[in-house]
């Protein structure tokens, strides 16, 4: 296992380039974060040619709804949520320039499709370590949508996010490559499907 | 006959639900650290690693071990010779979940309704699983299930020609495609035999026991064994990014079915398998 690589945000076309499937890295900057419900927003305006309240260009958006901060904390708990949500939704945000995803579990063949087509990557973090994450979130603040509750866009600031690259622009995905590696057997050849 | 006041319903609910969200059971700490001794994956250690110390933190800070803080699952088993004082026990064990969610600073993710999907606020209502037994006590678990994991769960009406080969074939299948999304390593509960619904809470209800414990029904625990084998050999591995510890464990429980009838149902629970007991 090689040692992260610091990344610093927003990504660029030539750092996209760099990252293969199965490089890990901690971020560094600012990411934006949306759910299913500010992911509707966002495409809906798209669709009406209206103006986005981010700018996504270049940013990294991360699949999350933190738990409130209690008195005192920048942030509750803020593991990533399961990615395959917002699928359907997720090629319009890269085509307007959108860099880099952080989530959990598959992308649909779409997605990973729009990835190599509009030169993006898909992060996934550790699920299920929503108080070690917290750690690495300086500031939060809403971004938009502050009526949407758990689910309004935030932007957070974060120093040493750690992640790793499942899908690169180049095909590789590390489910299906790190399943392969380990998988003694396939439960009886119906399997292998999806992973 | 024993007097039990709502008041204590409502603040032991209450103490449940935060516990559960931020404090592991031992059997699960020690059920990851022996998983991190055996993975052979460097990834998928450093990522058990990961969760050991998240579970520090989350017990040391009171932080919840996940953002998902789940929907309040609660099973209440009502002994048949206590008796509840000071109003209905239902909206003690409702009042209890909303002052633990919102006191706790635990994420609040139940919609009012499956298709207008506007969020109730408080976390209510819990999904509550009643029943009555012989004593006088009160026991109340509180389970808060995300949707990670349980989205990823499955039932199915065999055939019962199928038999154990058609049971064995649905869990592989159900937590393979499954892959990484509920959060591996996972605990499975499988429910087997009854109906529908009575399928569904043996499984739910199979959550419960402590993992590392044997089923006491030796067939079981025989079954119970070579599914996890079975299942770790699929490489999924913790979090999905390749290993041979899929699964801590497969927990069974079964119940009479009809001549006709072969319900299998399958609930995936997320390495945290987060759940808190007391006995009243």
């Amino acid at each position: 296992m090689s040692a992260p690589r610091r990344i610093i945000l927003p990504l660029t076309d030539e750092l996209v380039a760099e990252l293969r499937a199965g490089d890990r890295v901690l971020l560094n900057g600012t990411l934006l974060t949306a759910r299913d419900a500010a992911h509707k927003n966002l495409v809906a305006l798209i669709a009406q040619g209206a103006p986005l309240p981010v700018d996504l260009y270049g940013q990294v958006v991360y699949y999350v709804g933190p738990s409130p901060a209690p008195p005192g904390r920048v942030i509750g708990a803020c593991g990533p949520t399961t990615s395959g949500r917002v699928d359907s939704y997720t090629p319009a945000l890269l085509a307007r320039g959108l860099k880099g995803m952080i989530g959990k579990g598959f992308r649909s063949p779409e997605v990973i499709t729009a990835l190599k087509e509009y030169r993006a990557v898909y992060f996934g973090a550790v699920g299920g370590a929503g108080a070690l994450l917290s750690k690495c979130v300086r500031a939060a603040r809403v971004a938009a949508y502050p009526e949407l509750g758990p689910e309004a866009m935030h932007e957070l600031v974060v120093a040493d996010f750690p992640a790793v690259v499942i899908n690169d622009i180049y095909g590789g995905d590390l489910y299906r490559e790190g399943r392969r590696q380990y998988a003694v057997n396939d439960g009886g050849g119906v399997l292998c499907g999806q992973a | 006959m024993r007097t039990l006041d709502c008041k204590t319903v409502v603040e032991v609910t209450s103490r449940l639900c935060r516990e559960a969200n931020c404090v592991l059971e031992p059997d699960v700490v020690a059920a990851l650290e022996m998983a991190r001794q055996e993975e052979v994956s460097p990834t998928g250690r450093d990522v058990l690693g990961q969760l050991l110390e998240n579970a520090r933190i989350a017990a040391r800070e009171e932080i919840p071990i996940c953002q998902d803080t789940g929907i309040a699952v609660v099973f209440v088993e009502v002994g048949q010779d206590v008796r509840i004082a000071g109003g209905s026990l239902e909206a003690a064990v409702v009042q209890g979940v909303r002052k633990g969610y919102e006191q706790g600073y635990l994420r609040k993710s139940v919609v009012a309704g499956p298709l207008d999907r506007v969020n109730t606020g408080d976390n209510t209502p819990p999904v509550i699983h009643w029943r009555v037994v012989p004593g006088d006590c009160l026991k109340i678990s509180v389970m808060p299930k995300g949707a990670g994991s349980e989205n990823m769960s499955a039932l199915k009406m065999l055939k019962p020609a199928e038999g154990l080969d058609g049971v064995k074939r649905f869990i592989l299948e159900t937590v393979s495609s499954a892959g990484p999304n509920p959060c591996p390593p996972l605990v499975v509960g499988v429910g087997l035999g009854g109906t529908l619904e009575k399928a569904a809470l043996l499984a739910k209800e199979a959550l419960l026991r402590p993992v590392g414990t044997k089923n006491l029904v030796g067939e079981l625990a025989g079954l119970e064994e070579s599914l996890r084998v079975s299942l770790n050999g699929l490489g999924i591995g913790p979090v999905g990014l390749g290993g041979r510890v899929t699964v801590l464990a497969v927990h069974i429980l079964t119940y009479p079915t009809h001549i006709a009838m072969l319900p299998v149902a399958v609930n995936l629970n997320c390495h945290a398998v987060r759940h808190k007991t007391a006995v009243l």
